[in-house]
């Protein structure tokens, strides 16, 4: 049994002073598998994962990757899996070829191999022609794709992606998906992701939905959002709280309201709009109807939106990344 | 074996930057050139002989020596604040080398970039009057290496316990302008006055300029230059065993330092 996952948390908890940023959370994940792990920024996600790649030690509780211990076997754990980290992590001042080799020694590849190796990866995140220029020179997107080669080299068992998209334009990210779907597929490496982008997360086989350092739902993302039963129907009214309490007493349903709109799940949507248009009483501005997303099951779950938190720390990472940029200038 | 692998990969990289950087090369040596110019030629004239067919050029330029070792060294562990800031430092913790060889690598970084400093400094000494006989680089590189070694381990520790750039460059002015000061690099270090005499003499940094200026001005323990500690006057490798004793402490301190990193 020990071997059937690659990944195994027990009640793993990791508390700070002043707050537990994990809260007894247990999960596995299979081999061969894209695991997603989808919150709002400080739900704890990279507290797990750095928990899971050996940099920061659990209060309590047990981690397994690839059946060693991340506390007692540490060696062991960094050697079969690679990482990619929220923040870049390459040294910007050697050449992309230089970060690799660097990589390539420490994680002890065969001097004999190495070169082949570095080409193939480098190969793969089309950044083959630039090996030979400096870090400091690379876009963004390029940044992270030689991260990604970078954590691929050593061929880990399960390669971990802390939120590898941000703050990267939407072309680029659907391309680095483009990569890691196609790793996958090639390699049948396992992939441990978090991200707090819904659509990223459909990505994923499972996911496990995490909130305030637990987890508070984990499955594929189809069952998930079959949670929610049915459509959801957005609406915007010149009295929202009183359009809310209007669909509390008339047709008993409990909706979510909150600045711009009020949502509300129901089935056979497309029927009942024209019968709550007749009837309702709050003038209606707009309304809509769409497939229940994961944000759909995360304010279910939650009763508040992952949305807003991400417009939030999408500023925090501009406000961030300038910082950045004014310190090395 | 797999240490050993790790050690050099992080030496190989410290030095790969460092060579990179040409800029960082020569404006640190413009620093020690500084002073010895303008103090040197400013100061020799009045000071006359500081002992026998030693003016004050002479007496200070493997002081400046031993000072650009020193500050070299010491200040090599911002590479560690640095590789925080930019998010290195991580690619580094979680690499499969143990972190003690990663404090070794590191130590070893800065202390070989500071001996490569030392020794453009030592290619200076004939515009200051002194002629040096290869004869005695056998001895003085590695004496500047293990100087370089104790204040590296001790840089690398404090930067590892120190999380951003400002602070790490707070504690080492605090820290780096007394110890050169007090090490004897500017003046001969016997007649002080006692509070300072107590300070120089509890200054590693003493100990690592000594056995250079020894090495570079010829032999002689002379009594006016030396060092003298409870009545006994420091021998070379009497100096070699505090600077040694001092760098074991501080090597350990990093490991562990590393070590205990999350």
């Amino acid at each position: 049994m020990a071997n059937s996952q690659i990944v195994e948390v027990k009640h793993l908890v990791k508390s700070y002073a002043d707050l537990v940023a994990v809260n007894d959370i247990s999960f596995g994940v299979d081999r061969g598998e894209i695991f997603g792990l989808l919150g709002p920024n400080g739900a704890g996600k990279t507290t797990v994962i750095n928990i899971l790649c050996t940099l920061s030690k659990p209060t309590s509780g047990k981690a397994l990757i690839n059946g060693f211990d991340v506390i007692h076997q540490q060696s062991q754990v960094r050697q079969c899996i690679g990482l990619v980290f929220q923040d870049p992590s390459l040294d910007e001042r050697l050449t992309a070829l230089e970060n690799l080799e660097f990589h390539s020694r420490v994680y002890n590849i065969p001097a004999s191999v190495r070169k082949e190796r570095i080409e193939q990866v480098l190969r793969m995140v089309e950044l083959w022609e630039r090996r030979r220029d400096i870090v400091k020179t690379f876009s963004g997107g390029m940044k992270r794709r030689l991260e990604l080669a970078r954590g691929l080299i050593h061929h880990p068992e399960v390669l971990f992606l802390d939120e590898p998209t941000l703050g990267l334009d939407p072309q680029t990210r659907s391309r680095l998906w483009d990569f890691i779907l196609g790793l996958r597929h090639r390699e049948g490496t396992t992939i441990f992701l978090t991200t707090h982008y819904m659509d990223e997360a459909s990505y994923a086989d499972r996911i496990a939905i995490m909130d305030y350092g637990k987890i508070i739902a984990l499955d594929s993302p189809k069952e998930l959002k079959s949670t929610v039963g049915g459509d959801v129907i957005s609406l915007n009214t010149v009295d929202n709280q009183k359009a809310q309490a209007e669909l509390r007493e008339r047709y008993h349903i409990q909706a979510n309201c909150d600045e711009e709109q009020i949502t509300f799940e129901i089935p056979n949507g497309e029927r009942f709009i024209p019968a709550l248009i007749k009837k309702f009483d709050t003038e209606i501005l707009s309304i809509s109807l769409r497939q229940p997303t994961l944000d759909d099951v995360f304010l279910k779950l939650t009763g508040h939106r992952l949305r807003d938190e991400t417009v939030k720390s999408e500023l925090k990472e501009i406000v961030r990344q300038h910082g950045r940029y004014r310190m090395r200038h | 074996m797999n240490s050993l692998r790790g050690i050099y990969t992080i030496w190989y990289r410290d030095l790969l930057r460092f060579w990179r950087d040409k800029m960082r090369m020569m404006t640190s040596l413009a620093f020690p050139l500084l002073f010895l110019i303008v103090f040197g030629s400013g100061l020799s004239g009045t000071m006359g002989m500081l002992a026998p067919g030693v003016d004050f050029s002479k007496f200070m330029f493997p002081g400046i020596i031993g000072m650009t070792v020193l500050m070299t060294s010491f200040i090599s562990g911002v590479s560690v604040v640095w590789d925080r800031e930019f998010g290195f430092l991580k690619e580094v913790l979680v690499a499969p080398i143990s972190r003690v060889a990663v404090a070794a690598g590191k130590t070893l970084g800065g202390a070989t970039i500071a001996l490569i400093q030392g020794i453009l400094i030592l290619l200076f000494a004939p515009i200051f009057g002194l002629t040096l006989s290869p004869g005695i680089l056998p001895q003085l590189l590695p004496v500047m290496f293990l100087v370089a070694c104790a204040l590296s381990a001790m840089g690398i520790f404090l930067a590892s316990r120190i999380k951003s750039m400002e602070a790490h460059q707070a504690v080492m002015q605090l820290l780096m302008f007394p110890m050169v000061f007090l090490s004897g690099v500017f003046f001969p270090v016997n007649n002080l006055p006692p509070w300072m005499n107590i300070l120089v003499k509890i200054n590693p940094a003493t100990y690592g300029v000594d056995p250079i200026r020894q090495l570079v001005l010829g032999a002689q323990p002379t009594t006016s230059l030396g060092i003298t500690v409870l009545g006994h006057t420091m021998s070379i490798s009497d100096d070699l065993m505090v600077v040694a004793a001092f760098g074991l402490v501080m090597v350990v301190l990093a490991m562990w330092s590393f070590s205990t990193q999350e």
